[in-house]
């Protein structure tokens, strides 16, 4: 994999991301990029459900969640360092993810969509009577969790490093595995399940691995955004609507692709923030979100990459 | 010729349906065995018995010695089983070359990815899509789609291949073609199960053939044994002139 | 003991119009095999048009019913050439999305308009004294409604030619075609009468509780635990597994808060799929 351009390419635009606006010390554009970062997680990964295997995974939103509440907890409950307190994070989750995986996943379509929400929800009410975690209320930072990384100030600066770090990992990920045999298999399953599980594909344990490996670095992600945020309540831990945009930004940019859920969740993001400052539209988020996603499935279903490979197949190979 | 496959009484039984009834059934190393029966006989679902989509409600199946029974598909296609549907199943998205790497892959032998590219490069042109490989698969005409779904068997170099109505379909010179393969392929040590209408094509290619009808074996034997069966000629053949096509030199 | 017996009766009552709401369901996925994730939004729809008949039009509630029926007909014939047409014969994933984006679509509207405020419309039916406890009128009407309305269903696809055009399009599209049946047509019909059935059990839930924009999530889920329970396409299984559902409630509520019956309900929901994939009343399929 290290010999061909690509992942190069991923490592030198990640390097120029995190280090642009820490050498020019703009903390508003460091602010904006962190979020569109988490977004590029979350859409990467979640592409590996959706656009490989094919699985619709509305309650993406819980691995994020789940890792931020581990993260936290072992903050401050335990005095933990953030990384491993994070890592540990994305490893009980992915392993939790697991185990429901092997569950759910025996459901097809609609029906695995539908449990995934119920996993979000169940989580969600779960957390909010779990006093341990704060219950409704949530866990809050004190400003001495962050000595440990030499204060608030480096702190934020540090944790957007390590989320960019989390980010170029999540599109190695997602070219490592699409050009491995898992990927294909996975990509067989998507077109045709009972086809692939003909040829030889193992669909039971390969979705299940997928489904566990899509949780991984979005719980270290999520452990790594509330730390940063200083605090992680219930409502927006798991918050459906943020799980849904995620899909939308898979879609946009073309579901199936490495690049495409990144330019979308880039995309979508820039669009986000036009909303929310143009007054008259912040109602509308979920309206606006839920038009574009109806005319991309309707009338460009491979998103923008999907599109762009279309019209110019050759950039098929290239452009990935 | 040892035996690869052995159906031993299986019967499949769908709501009000006797779908299988207690068939038997074996495949010997480098055979081709023709499996034909009036429409509704039960072929395909003993394909289905065979590669595990569902299991037999009695019965077992066995696949050089070892206990297949019941599947599930990828456990079959690891002993060395593999299937070219009657209703193509191509993974449209997926460039034919990437088809056959799949079938590669998973298949007997398990390749790693680099070893199943190239596997599936030499099965892409030797069935003769090599100047198509990177066409989506979706994209083919039904002809390419029913030679990829042979193609994509052949790639997982199994031991056993289940035909399924390959012949269906394609013009004189394509099935011509076909039937060449077909002899090609066995020459080349993979036995085969084939389910087949075109009669000229099983009495010719088939060194045994089994007669089904409703689900149970009706007659078993050479083709001209076959052919001159009285209780097939009843059920299925309905015609002497098959008897000429039996004797005709292959 | 009596107390759980009036619970239970009451959760059967309720269950009613739980299988009235799963039937449109059901009914959609039994013709054109598509999975309507806008089916929440279009239970909301039918609560904000009883509000709308009752308490801003001041029109006697019950007079919604039919006026639901023939707004959700059309609308839902509206919702499927927006966002279904297109998705027939592709791959599951596209109409599942499809359908969701019009969810989101709905809702978003729906909470501009309405914000998530609680609404509530107030339906004075007498109730029914029984050895001391008393079964709310509007819930026996709502059932009874429900019944009368599942009756009318029946009556519409098995008595009459347009129902026979809606079963053959569900049995096999193709040889409808070619009985010179207008299969989009009858698409577009089957799915506003999917619509319509969905929409109106809106309205009778309306009539028995409070209710806000994002109220149809709950029935949602409802509905589909009903629909695996009855079988996917069987509009028989569906009423009565909505019965089995509100009975399952009413045993419950009495012994654990409100906020934890979504989870058991997932709960029945997941093992009834991986238990019986064809649903407990299949039985019932005509």
């Amino acid at each position: 994999m290290w010999r061909r351009p690509f992942p190069w390419f991923i490592i030198a635009a990640a390097l120029l991301y995190a280090l642009y606006p820490y050498f020019t010390d703009d903390v508003g554009l460091r602010e904006s990029l962190l979020l569109a970062a988490v977004y590029i997680v979350m859409a990467s990964n979640l592409n590996l459900v959706i656009g490989y295997a094919g699985y619709v995974n509305f309650g993406n939103i819980v691995f994020f969640g789940l890792g931020g509440y581990i993260c936290l907890y072992l903050v401050t409950a335990l005095h933990w360092n953030v990384i491993p307190a994070a890592f540990v994070g994305g490893v009980a989750v992915s392993a939790l993810a697991l185990l429901f995986g092997l569950g759910i996943l025996r459901l097809r379509g609609a029906f695995f969509a539908l449990a995934t929400i119920g996993v979000n929800q169940a989580i969600q009410q779960l957390v909010v009577n779990f006093e341990p975690w704060g219950g409704a209320t949530g866990i809050y930072l004190s400003l001495d969790s962050y000595g440990s990384l030499g204060g608030p100030m480096q702190a934020l600066w540090t944790t957007y490093l390590l989320i960019v770090v989390v980010t170029a990992a999540s599109l190695l990920a997602s070219y490592a595995v699409r050009n491995s045999k898992f990927g294909l298999g996975l990509l067989a399953i998507g077109e045709n399940e009972d086809a692939a599980s003909v040829l030889g594909v193992p669909t039971p344990l390969y979705k299940a691995m997928v489904y566990s490996a899509s949780a991984f670095l979005p719980a270290i992600a999520g452990g790594l955004y509330f730390f940063k945020s200083g605090i992680i309540e219930p409502s927006s831990a798991f918050n459906l609507q943020t799980s849904i945009e995620a899909i939308v930004m898979v879609m946009l940019g073309g579901s199936g692709t490495i690049l495409g859920p990144a330019l979308g969740a880039f995309l979508y993001e820039e669009l986000r923030g036009f909303l929310l400052t143009a007054q008259s539209f912040s109602q509308f988020q979920l309206v606006i979100a839920g038009a574009l996603l109806l005319l991309i499935v309707q009338f460009v279903p491979g998103g923008l990459l999907g599109w762009v490979h279309q019209h110019w197949p050759k950039t098929r190979r290239w452009l990935e | 010729m040892s035996t690869l496959l052995e159906v031993s009484r299986v019967s499949k039984r769908f709501g009000g349906l006797q779908a299988v009834d207690r068939l038997s059934l074996t495949v010997s190393e480098g055979e081709i065995l023709g499996l034909i029966g009036p429409n509704g006989a039960g072929k395909s679902t003993v394909f289905n018995l065979i590669n595990g989509v569902y299991p037999p409600d009695s019965g077992k199946v066995l696949f050089a010695g070892q206990d297949i029974t019941g599947g599930p598909p990828y456990r079959v296609a690891r002993h060395g089983i593999a299937r070219a549907h009657q209703i193509v199943q191509p993974l449209g998205g997926l460039s034919v070359l990437d088809n056959c790497t799949v079938g590669a892959c998973f298949g007997r032998e398990a390749l790693p990815l680099p070893a199943a590219r190239k596997a599936a490069r030499e099965v892409v042109e030797m069935i003769g899509l090599g100047d198509r490989s990177d066409t989506l698969a979706g994209s083919l005409t039904t002809a390419g789609k029913k030679r990829l779904e042979l193609a994509r068997a052949l790639a997982a170099r199994p031991r056993l291949l289940l035909l399924d109505e390959v012949l269906a379909g394609l013009n004189p010179t394509e099935t011509e073609g076909m039937i060449a393969t077909v002899r090609k392929i066995r020459d080349g040590g993979i036995a085969i199960l084939m389910i087949e209408h075109i009669m000229r094509a099983v009495m010719s290619l088939s060194d045994r053939i089994v007669v089904l009808n409703l689900g149970a074996k009706l007659a078993e034997g050479s083709p001209k044994q076959v052919a001159d069966n009285p209780e097939v000629v009843a059920a299925y053949l309905g015609d002497s002139k098959l008897l000429d096509a039996a004797e005709k030199p292959a | 003991m009596i107390g759980i017996l009036a619970s239970i009766i009451d959760g059967i009552l309720i269950g009613a119009v739980y299988g009235l709401a799963a039937m449109g369901l059901t009914l959609i996925w039994g013709v054109m095999n598509v999975i309507n994730l806008a089916h929440g939004a279009i239970v909301v729809i039918g609560m904000f048009v009883l509000y709308t008949v009752a308490n801003m039009l001041g029109l006697h509630p019950y007079g919604a019913v039919p006026l639901m029926i023939v707004f959700g007909f059309v609308v839902g014939i509206a919702l499927y050439w927006v966002g279904v047409h297109r998705m027939i014969g592709r791959p599951e994933l596209m109409s599942l999305l499809s359908t969701f984006a019009l969810n989101m679509v709905l809702i978003g509207l729906g909470t501009a308009w309405w914000t998530t405020s609680p609404y509530n419309v107030q339906v004075s039916v007498p109730s029914v004294s029984w050895q001391g406890y008393t079964f709310t009128g509007t819930h026996i009407t709502a059932a009874v409604l429900a019944v009368v309305i599942a009756g009318l269903l029946y009556l519409l696809l098995y008595h009459t030619r347009i129902g026979k055009a809606v079963r053959a399009v569900a049995t096999n599209r193709e040889a409808a075609e070619l009985c010179a049946i207008p299969t989009t047509q009858v698409l577009a019909m089957a799915f506003g009468l999917g619509v319509a059935l969905a929409g109106v059990s809106g309205t009778l839930i309306a009539t028995m509780f409070p209710f806000t924009v994002l109220s149809g999530e709950a029935y949602q889920l409802k509905s589909f635990v009903v629909t695996v329970l009855g079988g996917l396409g069987n509009p028989a299984g569906a009423l009565m597994g909505g019965i089995a559902l509100g009975l399952v409630e009413g045993l419950a509520t009495p012994f654990m808060p409100v906020s934890w019956i979504p989870i058991v309900e997932f709960g029945l929901f997941v093992f009834c799929l991986i238990a019986f994939p064809r649903g407990i009343f299949s039985f019932t399929k005509a």
